[in-house]
Formats: structure tokens, sequence, C-alpha cells
């Protein structure tokens, strides 16, 4: 299946560990760095919301004890921890997701402009996140 | 089987890529992100509509064609980026082969299976006489 020859003629791999790139710990904390991680951490959280989601789905449909039982959990202190924790992470990787379409295009890399990207996502992501639960405190959803 | 004849290593590696499945998810990804972007404002919408009303409100509300099908549309675009998401993220950290295996397979089945379950439920209910679950 290889390329037995080009193989042959790539250079010799020297003795000993490879070395590595730096990692994590050499480089200075940035803004840009804190929104990568974060995509992935929030992306990681939004999978645990999807599977709440099904339990809600599941417990509506299993009836209205079961349905009752659910919403108590999730209206407890800790299910409110996390559902505020969950709506945190919908609004900020919903809006550094559209900065992700964005570099798709090929657009949004300069430093200056990523950096305020950057600020801009962590901004809608607080004031989204606190709207949608003083609207839910006025609506009395809470 | 590959002939040694006039490709470039560039076209070779042009062809399916590293991962094997060419640009699939790539596509995939950003398509149901789009999809998701419309889908997650309806949802916390919804969110905010169903949380005051209670059982029946919720059932009342899945009865509509519209609530339902929408609903169905979140939870497929949504297990099916999550699925592609986190895949990458095992592919990053996860590199022998049993346990990346392992994890993919799990990753997988954690996403249909969590799909169909949630979908029929809705279909469930949604196809259900009101008042007679």
């Amino acid at each position: 299946m290889s390329d037995a020859k080009a193989d042959a003629a790539a250079p010799r791999r020297p003795v000993g560990p490879m070395p590595l790139s730096p990692h994590l710990q050499i480089w200075r904390w940035h803004i840009t760095m804190l929104t990568s991680i974060l995509h992935r951490a929030t992306g990681i959280g939004l999978y645990a919301g999807a599977l709440i989601l099904v339990g809600w789905a599941v417990s509506l449909a299993s009836g209205e004890g079961a349905y009752g039982a659910y919403m108590g959990l999730l209206g407890s202190w800790l299910g409110r921890v996390v559902m505020f924790g969950l709506t945190v992470c919908v609004f900020f990787h919903m809006a550094n997701g559209v900065r992700h379409l964005v570099w798709d295009a090929g657009k949004g890399f300069e430093p200056k402009t990523a950096n305020f990207a950057s600020v801009v996502v962590i901004a809608f992501a607080v004031v989204a996140t606190l709207v949608v639960w003083i609207i839910a405190a006025v609506t009395g959803g809470l | 089987m590959m002939q040694p004849g006039f490709r470039t290593p560039l076209r070779r590696a042009r062809g399916l890529g590293a991962a094997k499945h060419g640009v699939n998810h790539f596509i995939g990804q950003r398509a149901s992100a789009v999809a998701l972007l419309f889908l997650l404002l309806w949802g916390v919408w919804s969110a905010l509509r169903l949380a005051p009303t209670g059982y029946v409100g919720a059932v009342g509300w899945l009865h509509s064609p519209w609530n339902a099908s929408l609903l169905v549309l979140l939870l497929a675009a949504g297990f099916y980026h999550a699925r592609i998401g986190v895949q990458v993220v095992v592919e990053d950290y996860v590199h022998t082969p049993l346990a990346k295996t392992g994890a993919l397979l799990l990753n997988l089945f954690i996403c249909c299976g969590g799909f169909v379950l949630a979908a029929l439920s809705v279909l469930k209910v949604a196809f259900s006489a009101a008042g007679a679950i």
C-alpha cells in the first residue's frame, strides 16, 4: 500500500526522543487562547446538555409524575446551577461558532480583530445568559 | 493499489486526507452549525416559554407540529454536530488504538441512542391525544 521507495528516500529520523513543540505552560495566557479552549469546553458541556434534553423528552413521554420529578430536579439548587452553566455554554459556543464560520471564509485572523472578537464573544455569552435568566425570572420560569 | 507513476505526494495527500474520510465531516460540521444557530435560538426561546407551564402546557406545546418538528430537527442537528465534535476531541487526546476505537464507538452509540430515544419520546407525545399519555 505505502510507497516503499518514498519511505526509503525520506531523511532518517535521529535516534532518541523526538523534539516536542512548546506546550500550554510555555505560552503566556492570551484571550484568543482562552476562547479557543472555552469553545471545546463548552462543546463538551453542550454534549451533557443534549443528554439533559433527552431526559426531558423521556420524562415528558413517561407521564405527569415523571415529568414533575424531572422538572423538580432541574429546578433544584444544583439543577439551576447546571442550567445556568448550560445557558452560558449555548451562547458562548453559538457566538464563537459564528466566529469559526467567519474564519472559514478566511477573514478575522489579524491579531487586533481576533482579540476584539474574543472580547465580543465572551461579552455576548455573559449578557445573553443574564438576559435569558432575567426573562425567566420575570415570566415565572424559575 | 498505488501506482508509483506520476502522482505527486501532494496529490496523494489530497485524496482522503489523514482521517481517511475526506471532507465530509468538515462540511457536515459547518452545515449543522448553521442549522443549530437558528434551532438553538428557537430552543432557548421555547425553553423560556415552557419553563412556567407544567406538564399539560408542555404536552400541548408538543401537539403543535411546528414545535415537534423543530425539536426533532434540533435533536438531529445537535447530536450530529456533537458526534463529530467529540470525535475530534477523542482523536486529539486518545492515541492507543483500543481506547480510541472504544471511545469513538461509545460516542457514536451515545449520540445515535440519545437521538432515537429523545425523538421517539417527542413523537409519542406529539401523536398522543390530549391528556391520554
